[in-house]
């Protein structure tokens, strides 16, 4: 049968955003993919080249708009590198916290995207619900639901709130409840299961070979977590296992379902710890207005390794500032998880690898 | 034996004593390398092969108005060290080879640096527009790009000082 190119996207149910994956089809199998992207393109890396240091904190807030923390602290935390800034270690823990918080929102909207991906709509309404209890949590300590502005360069914006830890008991307890639930909902369902295993497979080679990072990589067996390889903030003091793929032969949509869902466990005892053990203190250094030098932060932000390459030519702007993507660079890895799958699993295979065009175009 | 980054360093000044131009640790577990363009493939093949940097982490083109320079972050799983490797660029000339041969996680980042900067980068199979459309005729990341903001934006500063 004669093969050709069908366009999946720029407006389609499964993007989760604004962009194209070009696949060719020989009947129902995929012989080739190419992803075409770009179509959210704002400019952030020219854009951040006039404003002040401070300010680009905003900006980098809504690279992603489902995980804003994570990235503006993988900016501050390579600002703090140029200007050999300490952030007090309350400082830190409040970092943790948001970050956790924040990881577990954005895993939480992973959930809820896939579901109705594989046709499971209960698994969008059941995430949704608790997701908001999350966002709650953050907007008691930032104010704000999404794009939060909440990390500093030096510290946080604001101490946290009052009776803090108690809410967050309150919530994680009633969220581990539900988390049996969810995995009656997923994991025990045969059809679930079927459009999953064994589809999308990547190996471990290719993995490295391609870029892929975090969750993707762990997938495919391998332990690698930056809060572990390369502690920052208070993460060498907390206890965590980073999830990993430990059924041999992963590296399928499965795998990745699997180490993400696990991730939203080990976050919550990650909050967990951090509530309790985050002492009394200063919340913020002072940080120069100025910067002159090069630094770089590597962080596991919830889609894998977010890098921020910041240079300061003495200015109070960066002189250039490179954002590295993890999404980006899966994306240039999705063809050979495609390829010789089916037509109709090229929505279960991009769902898993949890793309968000905000980060991925810049 | 000194430390990882300390016996990174000796053997990499062993194996080609004459490429850098500098070598150092600049922060624990973050060695930085400034080479010459011509140098580039042969240092990145000896990290990747022999010493087990098998992470391209990024690929960044910087504008240093004189010259260009394209930075690689390598990254060890094993050794947990960073290696960032400035390749320096003629700007009359801005080539580099490509280092798609060694990791295909270069052909993304490739196409974007030369994308946003017009760095070329020899060698990789499809250098074509990824982020911005394809008509696009400039490499807006260039310091002679004008930067539109300037107009809309007034900082204090520049209220005071009338601009820099």
């Amino acid at each position: 049968m004669a093969e050709f190119w069908v366009n999946m996207g720029p407006q389609h149910p499964m993007t989760h955003g604004l962009w194209n994956m070009r696949v060719k089809i020989d009947g129902e199998t995929i012989t080739d993919a190419e992803p075409e992207i770009g179509y959210l393109h704002r400019g952030y890396e020219k854009i951040m080249e006039v404003r002040e240091f401070q300010k680009n904190v905003v900006l980098t807030d809504r690279l992603c708009y489902v995980s804003s923390i994570t990235w503006s602290h993988a900016y501050c935390l390579a600002c703090e590198k140029i200007m050999d800034v300490e952030v007090p270690p309350r400082g830190q823990w409040i970092r943790v916290i948001a970050l956790e918080l924040q990881r577990v929102a954005s895993h939480l909207m992973w959930l809820a995207a896939y579901g109705p991906d594989l046709g499971l709509l209960t698994g969008l309404l059941w995430a949704l619900r608790e997701r908001e209890l999350f966002l709650d949590l953050l907007q008691l300590l930032t104010g704000a639901r999404m794009n939060q502005n909440f990390p500093r360069i030096g510290g946080v914006r604001n101490d946290l709130p009052p009776d803090f830890d108690k809410y967050c008991f309150k919530v994680i307890k009633h969220f581990r409840e539900k988390m049996s639930e969810y995995e009656r909902l997923f994991q025990d369902s045969k059809i679930f299961l079927m459009r999953t295993q064994g589809v999308g497979k990547i190996s471990l080679a290719d993995a490295i070979d391609w870029g892929v990072t975090g969750p993707n990589l762990r997938a495919c067996g391998m332990d690698v977590d930056l809060r572990r390889l390369e502690p920052y903030e208070a993460y060498p003091e907390v206890e965590f296992e980073p999830q990993v793929w430990r059924g041999g032969d992963g590296g399928d949509s499965y795998a990745r379902f699997m180490c993400r869902f696990n991730e939203l466990r080990e976050s919550c005892s990650i909050i967990e710890q951090a509530v309790k053990k985050a002492p009394s203190g200063a919340y913020r250094a002072k940080a120069p207005r100025r910067a002159e030098g090069e630094g770089f932060a590597r962080t596991e932000d919830s889609r894998g390794e977010a890098l921020f390459y910041v240079i300061g030519d003495g200015d109070d702007r960066p002189y250039r500032v490179k954002i590295r993507s993890p999404v980006f660079c899966t994306m240039a890895a999705t063809p050979i998880m495609l390829r010789g799958n089916k037509m109709a699993d090229v929505v279960s295979i991009l769902g898993s690898v949890d793309v968000c065009v905000g980060e991925m175009d810049k | 034996m000194g430390s990882p980054e300390e016996d990174l360093m000796r053997r990499l000044r062993e194996r080609f004593p004459s490429a850098f131009t500098e070598l150092r640790v600049v922060r624990p577990s973050v060695v930085k390398a400034v080479i010459d363009r011509k140098d580039l493939v042969e240092v990145c093949t000896h990290l990747k092969k022999e010493l087990g940097f098998e992470h391209l982490s990024c690929v960044t083109a910087v504008d240093w108005k004189d010259h260009f320079e394209s930075v690689y972050h390598l990254y060890s799983y094993k050794l947990g060290t960073t290696a960032q490797i400035n390749a320096v660029i003629p700007y009359d000339d801005p080539k580099i080879a490509s280092l798609v041969p060694l990791w295909n996680a270069a052909r993304y980042h490739e196409r974007e640096a030369w994308d946003l900067m017009g760095v070329t980068y020899e060698g990789n199979p499809k250098l074509e527009r990824i982020l911005l459309p394809k008509d696009f005729r400039y490499h807006p990341l260039r310091k002679d790009f004008p930067q539109e903001t300037e107009r809309q934006y007034i900082t204090r500063r520049k209220l005071k000082t009338g601009g820099r």
